[in-house]
């Protein structure tokens, strides 16, 4: 079996998966990144969207997150996300549905303050995220 | 000498007592169970994220960019304490020795020169300090957690500590709550909130064990984006994980205080009936004696 690194991802609520895996993609915001075992060190912000295990090659795992942050060192890479599901246990309904709530309160949101539009705003990126990933839309991530 | 009455009613008033605190133990047993789940399965974000904070902050060095949150303000001078507590009693010594270490340390900082202001979570740790430091409480929260600890709670009071420390009202901050370790011990624990105390990690970091992931890396990290970015996305972050374990932590304790205290109270109740009945029984017999002594006495006299 090849080497693996130790795959963390964990959600305030609980511990969601920790195994060691081959190889892991992860949506960072300045753009995707894989952790390999002996990567170099890395911190980075996480956007909403799915983070995909590999083993022999092949997806193995899809999981959506909304956003955190991922620590990658030699051995393990850490995801703190706010929010974390199985891909599979994704319904489009559900996404369409907050994607919609999202939005209405996006659009009221923009009169509002600054801070009210950021939150808004980051739920609208986040269902859009969700809805993309319950779709199984493979060209947005 | 009690009469039969008077002991036939202390009985019945103790074993209703029995009733009640029998019955506050079956809850708080069912409440414990639950909300030790949400506080223990909060555990490994809220130490890896101390974690992450750690590596970051050892690795930050002497660089100027990072934010007041982490490195505090330069200034030693005024301390805002925030406490958690429960907003009921009945639950031993759960809110005492949260207070009393709070006097403790009070008494250690305002000898060093320092002003101490305090941020009550729960109604108990208001009522137990407002005698003495009335003046200096200067927030405070209740009627959190009634239907389990949402993350927004502690969210909302990470962001009023952020906004007050902005505004300069303190300078370091401490978080102390009662540490869960079991229904039977919990442990009053200092946490210093702001600054970051990357010094001496949260108890919990030591108790971590798994291997791989603890171990910090030998070259500097890669950020993306950069470093301050990183930083102030995460330490507000940081704040709030903090105030939602402080709070679940708090929770679990509470009622495992108040399961061990009613635990304690119904067998003592117990003990009580067991002694109230001696009695009783005992008088009813030397009434009797006494009654058939008068008779035979009566008797005999004729």
């Amino acid at each position: 079996m090849a080497e693996t690194t130790l795959f963390e991802l964990v959600s305030p609520e609980r511990l969601f998966f920790s195994e060691p895996v081959e190889m892991v993609v992860v949506p960072g915001t300045e753009g995707d990144f894989a952790a390999l075992p002996h990567r170099a060190p890395l911190l980075a912000t996480v956007r909403p969207g799915v983070i995909v295990i590999f083993a022999a090659g092949k997806p193995k795992e899809r999981i959506f997150v909304a956003g955190g942050f991922a620590e990658v060192t030699e051995k393990a890479c850490t995801v703190l996300a706010e929010e974390a599901a199985l891909v599979s246990d994704l319904s489009p309904a559900a996404a369409e549905k907050r994607f919609d709530a999202a939005n209405i309160a996006y659009q009221a949101s923009l009169d509002g303050d600054d801070e009210t539009m950021l939150r808004a705003e980051n739920e609208l990126l986040i269902a859009q995220a969700m809805v993309a990933a319950a779709k199984g839309d493979l060209a947005y991530h | 000498m009690p009469s039969l009455k008077d002991l036939r009613l202390r009985i019945t008033s103790v074993k209703s007592t029995k009733k009640i605190t029998s019955a506050m133990k079956m809850v708080s047993a069912a409440k414990l169970r639950r909300a030790q789940e949400a506080a223990e399965s909060a555990r490994p974000y809220a130490e890896r994220m101390n974690r992450m904070m750690c590596n970051l902050a050892a690795g930050l060095g002497e660089d100027a960019a990072a934010p007041r949150l982490m490195t505090g303000n330069g200034k030693d001078q005024v301390h805002l304490i925030v406490l958690f507590t429960s907003d009921r009693g009945l639950c031993g010594a759960f809110n005492a020795s949260v207070t009393r270490s709070v006097r403790a340390k009070v008494r250690e900082l305002t000898e060093a020169g320092k002003t101490v202001k305090f941020f009550t979570v729960g109604r108990k740790g208001r009522d137990l300090l407002r005698t003495e430091f009335g003046h200096d409480i200067i927030e405070g929260r209740q009627h959190l957690g009634r239907k389990g600890v949402a993350f927004a709670e502690g969210d909302e009071i990470a962001k009023t500590l952020i906004e007050m420390f902005e505004d300069g009202v303190f300078d370091v901050c401490w978080g102390v709550y009662n540490r869960f370790q079991s229904a039977m011990t919990q442990v009053v624990t200092w946490q210093q909130v702001i600054p970051f105390a990357s010094a001496e990690p949260a108890p919990a970091a030591d108790a971590d064990e798994d291997e791989a992931a603890a171990v910090p890396p030998a070259d500097p990290y890669d950020y993306e984006p950069s470093q301050e970015e990183i930083l102030k996305a995460l330490a507000p972050r940081n704040m709030s994980v903090q105030m939602f374990r402080f709070l679940l932590e708090s929770q679990a304790s509470e009622h495992g205080a108040r399961m061990t205290a009613m635990d304690n109270a119904t067998r003592n109740a117990g003990d009580m009936i067991d002694d109230l009945t001696l009695t009783y029984n005992r008088t009813r017999q030397s009434v009797i004696t006494s009654e058939l002594i008068e008779i035979i006495s009566g008797a005999e006299a004729v």
